[in-house]
């Protein structure tokens, strides 16, 4: 099969070094993968193509790159696979990470942040004799997560970076409910307190970005989703995160439906004059062009038997968490 | 062809234009809808992060009732289709399916696991068909740009929404533009988020998206954006003002609700498409369209 790569390259030591598009037709079998295609491009055709690879086998993570706009391994993405009608396919280095040459990026940032979140146990109170000890459920519940190989693709397609380099991240995140849900460790409410904070879970959109490109099944956004549930069951409900969620909850428990106008104002609180003011313009924008809910919210029919399954729900989930084997089913 | 209306909250509250939008071009095209008035909301992935379960236990409530009708949910919200779709890929399992109906017994509801769950874009795409569609095109949006913004919760996760087997969801959008008589602005950001759940968590990052998404179009020669999205409306729409005021530069990007544009195209009175309900004045794109002869 004859096909076009089309690469972004990018070259720090040409004299003004700007992004470009370098097309490379080559012959390929049905079954090589877009790394064969490349370190053929390299090896045969122009040697001055970087890229990083290894182990050519969806291990070592070395290859995460943008195939057709979208992170994925290299090495696991069949070229027949995504070659669209002409043949052809678009090759970019990951998103949200600085490019050093052509496909290879700097992942620098992204360890940092890994660090930041501790991803050590931490185990509280006297040492046992032997080892420290795990139920076998809670390891195989942690399989999944440590499943991770770095590779970066969900940092590269994170909705959230793209805007805000402070974010701590889908890998970061992911990391770390590693180990705020190991039994073994003693700090799960310390670490959830920190990644509470400006920049950790709540900052997350929920976007699923991650979770569609990750190719270990890690799902770093449902392991986020995961940390909120717990961050909120410990009692740490002083963000906005979780005050728009107990909010949501309590409105939706109320009537059956959403009560957008509530939502926001119970969100910051009924005194939080900065917050409401910052709500104002909005309101007098919209409000000429009759954008907006009604004050008179009304409750669906029959709300009375909704609110009795509804606490029904509550309770059970409740009486579930309470279970010493119990984990969330995020994932 | 009958379906198990779910309209979502959004478009009876904060976007109360795409409710009867929706419900006009429903009619228009031949949808027999029978509204599921007792259903609750979804959690629209909110109330799921204090409580996954409980979110689960509304939704198979919800999909019991269209099960007990006998009919196929159509929702007219990506964000409620996509809270359905991961709701009803849990509840495949039967042993989660049987602790869940355990809470419904109450209101004497089952979910048996047999729900269909479909948004109005890809009724209209896969069920109606884009054939019929552009046979009832009376006003054609000829020479009109429109940028698909699809959003997050109808592409993603892709194998919870359908797409191994419809793997032509991906470009619905830009087909039926097409279909409409206009023409699809491709751009970065259409299958990124628009911002609008950490709205109210980080403005600030959340209104940036609102920026980069509407920008990138408007740079592209986008007339106007699509959605089949309302929370995305509300976020693109609502908040691009403040977004404007970020960039220090005018964007003016009207952004149309799915059912509007379908309903432009079809013939539909904009009045019926409370078009004058936008922040972004949606002014141009009907003078624009002014100057087409509307088909007999």
């Amino acid at each position: 099969m004859r096909i076009t790569i089309k690469v972004r390259r990018f070259n720090p030591e040409a004299p003004k070094p700007q992004p470009y598009w370098q097309d490379y037709t080559l012959e390929v079998t049905k079954t090589s993968t877009v790394l064969d295609a490349l370190i053929r491009i390299r090896e045969e055709v122009d040697e001055s193509l970087a890229l990083r690879c290894s182990c050519r086998s969806a291990i070592c993570g070395s290859c995460a790159m943008r195939i057709n706009g979208h992170a994925s391994l290299a090495c696991k993405t069949k070229v027949s696979a995504v070659v669209d009608a002409h043949n052809t396919l678009t090759v970019e280095p990951m998103g949200n990470l600085p490019v050093i040459k052509d496909l290879v990026v700097d992942m620098t940032p992204h360890w940092h942040k890994v660090r930041a979140v501790e991803p050590w146990l931490q185990p509280v109170g006297p040492e046992p004799q032997g080892e420290y000890l795990a139920p076998n459920e809670a390891m195989l519940h942690l399989a999944g997560v440590m499943n991770c190989i770095m590779c970066g693709a969900c940092v590269s397609d994170c909705t959230v970076l793209e805007v805000d380099s402070n974010f701590l991240g889908p890998a970061a995140l992911a990391k770390a409910y590693r180990f705020v849900a190991d039994p073994r460790d003693g700090m799960t409410k310390e670490r959830l307190a920190k990644y509470n904070a400006y920049g950790g879970i709540w900052d997350c959109t929920r976007c699923y970005e991650c979770v569609q490109v990750c190719p270990k099944g890690v799902a770093p956004m449902d392991r986020i989703m995961a940390m909120r549930e717990r961050a909120i069951g410990m009692g740490l409900k002083d963000t906005y995160g979780a005050r728009h969620t107990l909010a949501f909850e309590e409105l939706v428990e109320h009537s059956g439906r959403l009560d957008e106008l509530r939502l926001p104002l119970k969100t910051f609180g009924y005194t939080n004059i900065p917050k409401l003011v910052g709500l104002l313009p909005i309101a007098l924008r919209a409000l000429p062009k009759q954008k907006a809910p009604s004050p008179f919210h009304k409750p669906i029919p029959e709300v009375k038997s909704f609110q009795t399954t509804f606490r029904k729900a509550r309770q059970a989930a409740e009486t579930e968490r309470q279970a010493p084997t119990s984990q969330a089913h995020h994932g | 062809m009958k379906f198990a209306f779910y309209p979502g909250c959004v478009s009876r509250g904060g976007c109360p234009e795409l409710y009867p939008s929706a419900v006009a071009v429903a009619q228009k095209v031949g949808l027999d809808l029978q509204e599921l008035t007792g259903a609750s909301c979804t959690g629209a992935g909110v109330l799921q992060e204090s409580n996954l379960f409980l979110g689960d236990c509304l939704n198979a409530r919800t999909f019991a009732m269209a099960e007990r009708l006998g009919l196929p949910i159509l929702t007219i919200c990506s964000t409620c289709q996509g809270v359905m779709a991961q709701a009803r890929y849990r509840l495949q399992d039967e042993g989660y399916r049987q602790k869940v109906n355990a809470v419904l017994a109450d209101e004497g509801l089952v979910y048996k696991g047999t729900v269909e769950v479909k948004h109005l874009l890809w009724v209209l795409v896969e069920d109606i068909g884009l054939e019929k569609i552009r046979s009832m095109v009376v006003r054609p949006l000829t020479g009109l740009r429109v940028a698909p913004f699809y959003g997050c919760y109808i592409v993603r996760p892709s194998k919870v929404l359908g797409y191994d087997e419809h793997a032509e969801r991906l470009q619905a959008l830009e087909r039926l533009i097409e279909a409409l008589g206009g023409e699809p602005v491709d751009f970065p950001g259409k299958t990124r988020c628009c911002g609008f759940p950490i709205l109210t968590i980080n403005e600030r990052n959340s209104v940036a998206m609102v920026a980069k998404h509407t920008w990138d179009a408007k740079e592209r020669g986008a007339d106007a954006m699509v959605t089949p999205c309302p929370l995305c409306h509300l976020n693109l729409d609502g908040y691009q003002v403040k977004a404007m005021g970020y960039l220090k530069d005018r964007i003016d990007l009207p952004i149309l609700h799915l059912p509007q544009l379908v309903g432009l195209a079809l013939g539909i009175d904009p009045k019926t498409l409370r078009l004058g309900r936008h922040l972004i004045a949606v002014a141009p794109v009907l003078d624009k369209l002014g100057k087409v002869a509307v088909k007999a």
